[in-house]
């Protein structure tokens, strides 16, 4: 199914913001916005059953053009206040939107036990290897040996695969796009709101203004271009070595399992604590 | 499988006046005020007929040659592009 541009255009965005938003030219924070907005057209959603909360960064500014539930919440806790809501009205779809050091640095923690406490909740993860607002500080997604404003010789540490790190947390659902794959993006962002469970997607995506000019990799053409020719399948990531996946990008869906969600496991202890009240 | 020599679409006659399936055709709208010039609907198109003006802006060269992938209004950050199924023109002066 095909959707149009302007349906969700007009349907989703705020008008009353200011517009164009403040992403730079080229960012990919608006592809994935874009993807997140047809996934929610395709899924028939009132806006008023989504809730889309955010932390701090330039991805999480996402909340504030988009005309749903909206957050906009503390550096690194949007899972945190995704939770609690959940828990208050756990028949709303709550999705976070987060960058790699909203995610993985600050609210690392967070991350990791939103995933192993499996709340039905959906994270995508806007992954550009940077602090972009902030200027560009090294995340714990850039490279070792990548330059930022504060690896300006070279990074010294290393970097970890935030999905790899969600499926060894627990997370039901995990999956991997990057920003030239915006139709198998939003594809994976329906099956992520679907999905019972803590549900991941972490996106590869673009900030050239920050990390891509630093490094010499672009602008976000060139940069849009080396996730086209570096992105392979899981299905044919699955038939190469470790050597010949070194730089690949990893794309599709790298875990989907059943699992009890806390949310509805929770309604259960209540009433187990309720009968055993009543025989007291 | 043989190819049946009759079949109710294709009356088996040897007159050639058959047209050729229509080609479907799109229209491709750039909102200028919301587009930074970034360049990706530029770069990516697969036919090419997306070119940057004097500011780096999109415009389209040939819109009969769109095949309609949408690439360009999925990989658009700012929301700037509109593809669509072309209307037929009412009027002469329809644009
Ligand atoms: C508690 C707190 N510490 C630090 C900051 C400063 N700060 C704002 S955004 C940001 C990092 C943003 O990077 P990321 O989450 O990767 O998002 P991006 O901007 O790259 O999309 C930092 C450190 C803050 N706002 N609050
Ligand atoms: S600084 Fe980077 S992440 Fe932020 S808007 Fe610019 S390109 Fe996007
Ligand atoms: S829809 Fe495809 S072919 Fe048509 S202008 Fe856009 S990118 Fe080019
Ligand atoms: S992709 Fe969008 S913002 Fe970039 S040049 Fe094309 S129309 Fe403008």
């Amino acid at each position: 199914m095909t959707i149009p541009a302007q349906a969700i255009r007009h349907k989703y965005l705020r008008h009353n913001k200011k517009f164009p938003h403040v992403w730079c030219p080229g960012c990919g924070n608006g592809i994935v916005m874009a993807a997140l907005l047809r996934a929610i057209y395709r899924m028939e959603l009132s806006k008023d059953e989504i809730v889309l909360a955010s932390g701090i960064g330039c991805s999480s500014r996402m909340p504030t053009y988009t005309d749903f539930n909206t957050l906009h919440t503390t550096h690194g806790r949007a899972l945190t206040f995704a939770t609690g809501l959940k828990l208050a009205k756990p028949s709303l779809n709550v999705v976070t939107i987060m960058g790699d050091g909203d995610a993985t640095a600050i609210g690392g923690n967070h991350f990791i036990h939103a995933a192993r406490r499996n709340l039905n909740l959906t994270a995508i993860i806007v992954n550009n290897s940077i602090y972009g607002m902030t200027g560009g500080q090294y995340s714990p997604t850039t490279p070792f040996g990548s330059k930022s404003t504060t690896s300006l010789y070279g990074h010294i540490e290393h970097d970890f695969s935030i999905a790899e790190l969600a499926v060894t947390a627990g997370a039901s659902f995990v999956a991997r796009a990057t920003v030239y794959h915006a139709a198998l993006m939003d594809k994976l962002i329906e099956q992520a709101m679907r999905k019972r469970g803590f549900a991941v997607v972490e996106v590869i995506s673009n900030c050239h203004v920050q990390y891509g000019r630093r490094n010499k990799l672009g602008g976000a053409v060139e940069m849009l271009k080396t996730y086209r020719d570096n992105a392979v399948t899981v299905k044919k990531a699955e038939k190469l070595s470790a050597e010949e996946l070194a730089g690949k990008i990893t794309i599709g869906v790298l875990t989907d399992r059943e699992m009890p969600i806390s949310t509805e496991e929770y309604k259960k202890v209540r009433q187990r604590a309720n009968e055993a009240e009543g025989e007291l | 499988m043989k190819e049946k020599k009759t079949s109710p679409d294709q009356p088996a006659t040897t007159e050639t006046t058959q047209t050729p399936k229509k080609k479907k055709l799109y229209d491709i709208e750039f909102y200028h005020d919301w587009c930074k010039a970034c360049g990706i609907c530029i770069a990516f198109c697969p036919r090419h007929i997306i070119i940057a003006d004097k500011n780096g802006k999109p415009g389209i060269e040939d819109p009969d040659k769109c095949i309609g992938c949408r690439f360009c209004e999925m990989h658009c950050p700012d929301f700037a592009i509109t593809v669509c199924d072309r209307q037929p023109r009412r009027r002469k002066d329809d644009i």
